[in-house]
């Protein structure tokens, strides 16, 4: 009984014993809440935000800069019975920001640190920093705000602002702190990782009193923080801020291109907004105004718009046709017999030079015709279909229903027909050259951004390829780390030869046809160009015109687009003009029409009636056609006749 | 000189290593408790710096070497002989601090000997143990007799009432660490399975509403009667006697409550109440117990390192050299440190336990359950309160904790009984 009673006592102590380590192994080994440094009160996580990188233009000149400010921390426990007035009178703020403010603070942690105020300049800064002693509890932090030297490019630059709720909560690796600044669109979303640079965390120690008690082990679990990487731009800052002075008072976009390199030269979307709105404190006020602005001036309508590439487009049509053979430069098509009715005078296209510089619709539905007839078919059903597959893969190589690939996130593909999508709009082989033709002068169910318009003019200033187009030449000190995938060649399905004659015609075009407005020959500058005219179902047609130049060697392709400005040769050809001729000689030689052009006005019909100009949806009716005129100076109303 | 001689071969040298083990381990913590990482000492012989508790904890050690060997030297029947006037003379002691004493922390406990200050109530322990050892050991004395049971009873309460006299609550629990002892030398085991029970009851009706405890006793009641007792067990006396059990059950339920918000002082009341909800008051007397938990559940399985850690240091951790010392070796030696201690002392107490099997004379081996006992009591309720499955009382975590009245009170209870045990093995 006695030995019973021993081993009773020993089993009772031999079982707290393993209750006790099994509790130990509890909170030490399973349960990791104070695991992590800085889970626990005693350390705590100090994060150094570094400066983000600074943007330059293509000469070294600033687009986009930081200014430090200081963000205001508050930890709720350590505020003990400060006078509450002076300091919303000292900080410029009011009671219901004082208390709102706290309150959040002191719902999400009251030993750790919220955000209580942010964005203080330096000089409000300095002013505070010494009365602070009379307000335990409020810390700073270094931090900044964009500015922008160059004042421009706002679409394109992007803007930053606080992280959206649901990707900081999709973080696959937890980087971003709530409120934390991040890239939300344009090249300050696309390159967020090298411009964001890599914060520094220190891990400091302190004591129940809430003292510092020095940096824990010596620093050996800190990191410094590594500021970010500069982007250097390709843009041209005076080419681009040329292009926003020509679009006052007009609506639409231009993108330029240095062809043999794909680099971007100047890339505006207008009305466009000063970038420094959506910057600093006054971010949220601004958004809500621009957001509500009918031009929707955050967009960025170089890349993200959808127009029909219009006449611009017989410039492949050309091309593929050359290729295929169904053309030779000499070939001629009588101007009656096509679903287009020429509009009158003199332009009999005799030869593809000059269907192009008349932009003739009848000689392009020939081509087109040509073109989708390639082949032995016999029945018209089968012919579309053989056709249409492969002209769809030619006019796929110059980058049309694709995302060309820009650094830039908001990219749209636009709109290249397949025989797949007929096949869904009029049935199996139940449609057929008549049905399409449209597509022969660029209409139809084309859709291209203005990025799209710029890149054709670089291919065809390069006789038959492109390079991805980039904004983004260098990053950081070395200006290396370049996706390689961002300087890709890509060739067209053209031999190069037959480029000569298209590129001829399009010489025409400035010198004696639809895009004279352009020509440069006054400053010794052969420009070779082509108008276009996008219909529009809600209003004026947009006006297109693309151009590249010199001739030989070519520096510079333009797209440009005037939303509602009625003829290409009329609204983008001056543009487009001074743009080349500010780009390859520095300068403008004609300042009187360059006034001109920034004082005529095209007002937009979402402007007018307060709604987006939306696309025009996919219309199996014969759509409606636009012959085009020999440009001139004034705003003509194009005519619209009967297609057939 | 042949006595000398005798005491090395006779004394237990496990116990005495384990002891140094504990010991030593307790001071290099302390230092760890004190040190301070902002301003590094640029010495490893900081640690016997007077200037901090580590030192002074050296000096203590010291000391206690020196009792050890006058325990030692003095003759063992000594102990047995004088029980009773040690155990008379410390009462006297403990009745005169009251008045003596100057109040440290609402604690009359304390007495000043220049500049020491010793507590009385950490001997207490021992001299009741002689007493009791003493009595039980009397022919003729069995601890199952009422009158026996009452006067055994008696010597083991009279020291905590005068020390809650003292308002050193902590100090008096441990003397119910004696049950285990009259467990041992024939009390029934209903007592201390009472004692559980009562613990249980006590905690559920911290956590559950009183008539949720008292309705769940009479489900269980019930569920005896009709599926544990036989139909011709069904008797008038049984029903009498469960009917028993259950008004006992309630009375403790409903006593309990009336304890806890009409007896106990207010931050007492609170220590309860975060026995079973740390979370309610995070910043007031849940502090200690979150303070602890984060302490020794960031030193993980290897711990942060000796002198590493960050918590125990930084005043974060109360008491952190002494009722806390265990957080120390928590943070700093992680999981492998805390079990490697909890093993160190069981290692101890199966050892005590089994030495205290073999004495041959009955007052040896009732003291040696006294040590033993004594030392399990604490290390149940210091270790159990720093992981947060104890109340916070504060007492000390044997050998370990900082102070002099803790160290020397534990060396000398250890040592008396490794003196009598080392004239077991040549006495006969």
């Amino acid at each position: 009984m006695f030995d019973n009673r021993k081993q009773t006592i020993l089993g009772f102590i031999f079982l707290v014993g393993i209750i006790y380590v099994l509790r130990l192994f509890y909170l030490q080994v399973i349960d990791d809440t104070f695991h992590t440094l800085g889970s626990t009160n005693a350390i705590q996580k100090e994060i150094q935000v570094p400066l983000r990188g600074q943007i330059y233009d293509r000469n070294g000149r600033l687009l986009v800069a930081n200014v430090e400010v200081y963000d205001m921390l508050v930890t709720p426990r350590k505020v003990k019975s400060i006078d509450t007035l002076t300091f919303c009178k000292l900080l410029g703020i009011t009671r219901g920001y004082f208390d709102s403010t706290m309150n959040a603070a002191k719902e999400y942690s009251a030993n750790r640190t919220s955000l209580f105020m942010r964005q203080l300049s330096k000089e409000d800064y300095g002013r505070i920093a010494d009365a602070m002693v009379n307000f335990p509890g409020f810390t700073f932090e270094q931090s900044f705000f964009r500015t922008y030297p160059g004042n421009t490019m706002a679409n394109a630059l992007g803007y930053i602002g606080e992280i959206p709720k649901k990707q900081f909560e999709e973080q696959t690796v937890p980087y971003y702190r709530k409120g934390d600044y991040i890239g939300l669109t344009g090249l300050e979303k696309y390159y967020e990782g090298e411009l964001r640079g890599r914060r520094g965390v220190k891990f400091m120690m302190y004591d129940v009193h809430g003292e510092e008690k020095g940096v824990y082990q010596g620093g050996k679990f800190d990191t410094l923080a590594v500021i970010g990487k500069n982007l250097y731009s390709s843009v041209d800052i005076e080419v681009q801020q040329l292009a926003d002075s020509l679009f006052q008072n007009k609506v639409g976009s231009v993108v330029a291109i240095e062809p043999a390199t794909g680099e971007i030269l100047a890339m505006g979307s207008y009305p466009t907004y000063n970038p420094s709105l959506l910057s600093g404190r006054e971010f949220s006020k601004n958004f809500l105004s621009l957001t509500r602005n009918p031009d929707k001036p955050l967009n960025n309508r170089a890349v993200s718009a959808f127009y029909r590439p219009g006449s611009t487009f017989k410039l492949v049509q050309a091309a593929i046709g050359l290729e295929l053979g169904v053309i030779t430069p000499s070939t001629s098509f009588a101007s009656t017999g096509s679903m287009f009715v020429f509009h009158s005078g003199p332009y009999e296209a005799s030869n593809l030079n000059y269907a192009i510089q008349l932009s003739s619709n009848p000689y392009f539905y020939n081509v087109f015709r040509k073109i989708i007839g390639n082949n032995n078919e016999k029945s018209p059903f089968q012919s579309a279909r053989i056709g249409l597959n492969v002209w769809n893969g030619m006019v796929a190589k110059f980058g049309f229903g694709r995302k060309l690939g820009i650094d830039l996130p908001s990219e749209t593909k636009g709109l290249l027909p397949d025989v797949a999508r007929y096949d869904k709009v009029y049935g199996k082989e139940q449609w057929k050259f008549s049905n399409i033709y449209s597509l022969s002068i660029g209409e139809g169910e084309l859709g291209v951004n203005v990025l799209k318009l710029a890149n054709l003019c670089a291919t065809l200033a390069n006789r038959g390829y492109w390079r991805t187009p980039h904004l983004i030449k260098g990053i950081g000190a070395n200006g290396k780390g370049i996706d390689s995938e961002l300087r890709k060649v890509h060739k067209t399905d053209i031999d190069p030869k037959h480029f000569e004659a298209v590129v001829n015609g399009m010489s025409l075009v400035i010198k004696q046809g639809t895009g004279r407005a352009s020509n440069l020959e006054s400053v010794g500058i052969e420009v070779c160009g082509k108008t276009g005219t996008s219909q529009n179902k809600k209003g004026k047609d947009h006006a297109i015109f693309i151009a590249f130049a010199p001739r030989y060697n070519p520096k510079i392709a333009v797209a440009c687009v005037v939303e509602n400005g009625g003829f290409g040769g009329v609204a983008s050809a001056p543009i487009t003009g001074l743009l080349i001729e500010k780009y390859l000689t520095r300068k403008i030689s004609r300042q009187a029409y360059k006034e001109q052009v920034i004082n005529t006005r095209y007002t937009t019909v979402a402007a007018s009636a307060g709604a987006k100009a939306a696309p025009k949806p996919i219309n199996p009716d014969a759509p409606e056609k636009t012959p085009e005129k020999p440009a001139d100076n004034k705003i003509k109303p194009a005519t619209k006749p009967q297609a057939r | 000189m042949s006595k000398e001689i005798d005491i090395k071969q006779g004394i237990d040298w496990t116990t005495v290593w384990l002891y140094a083990a504990l010991v030593f381990f307790g001071w290099l913590n302390i230092y760890a408790a004190v040190y301070n990482p902002d301003n590094p000492a640029d010495s490893i012989l900081d640690i016997f710096s007077l200037k901090h508790r580590a030192g002074v904890q050296f000096m203590f050690i010291s000391l206690s070497f020196l009792l050890m060997l006058v325990i030692l030297f003095i003759d063992y029947k000594f102990y047995d002989t004088f029980g009773y006037i040690i155990y008379a003379f410390m009462i006297l002691v403990l009745i005169a601090t009251i008045f003596l004493s100057t109040e440290i922390k609402g604690s009359r406990s304390w007495i000043k000997l220049g500049s020491f200050s010793l507590q009385p109530a950490e001997f207490a322990k021992t001299a009741t143990a002689l007493a009791l050892a003493k009595y039980l050991s009397t022919q003729n004395v069995n601890i199952t007799r009422f009158r026996d049971a009452v006067v055994a009873g008696l010597l083991v309460f009279v020291p905590p009432i005068i020390i809650i006299l003292q308002k050193e609550t902590g100090s008096a629990l441990t003397f119910a660490a004696f049950v285990m002892v009259l467990y041992r030398e024939g009390l029934s085991g209903v007592y201390p399975a009472l004692g559980i029970v009562f613990a249980i009851l006590f905690v559920l009706s911290l956590i559950f509403p009183n008539y949720y405890v008292i309705a769940g006793i009479a489900v269980l009641c019930v569920a005896f009667w009709y599926l544990f007792l036989k139909r011709f067990e069904r008797t008038r006396q049984n029903l009498t006697r469960i009917i028993a059990v259950f008004l006992l059950g309630s009375f403790v339920v409903l006593g309990v409550d009336f304890f806890v918000n009409k007896v106990l002082q207010k931050h007492q009341q609170k220590r309860v109440q975060v026995l079973v909800n740390p979370d309610a008051d995070p910043l007031g007397a849940g502090w200690n117990v979150t303070q602890s938990r984060i302490a020794i559940s960031s030193g993980q399985f290897l711990g942060k390192g000796y002198l590493k850690g960050t918590q125990t240091k930084f005043d974060y951790v109360p008491e952190q050299a002494t009722d806390f010392i265990f957080c120390t070796v928590g943070e700093e030696w992680g999981f492998i440190g805390s079990v490697g201690v909890i093993l160190i002392f069981l290692a101890l107490l199966n050892r005590l336990i089994n030495l205290a099997e073999k004495q041959r004379s009955k007052f040896s081996r009732i003291y040696g359950y006294c040590v033993a006992a004594i030392l399990f009591f604490h290390l149940l309720v210091n270790i159990g309160m720093t992981i947060g499955l104890m109340p916070v009382i504060g007492i000390p975590l044997p050998f370990l904790s900082y102070g002099g009245s803790s160290l020397w009170s534990f060396t000398i209870l250890l040592f008396i009984f490794l003196k009598l045990d080392a004239h077991r093995s040549y006495k006969v």
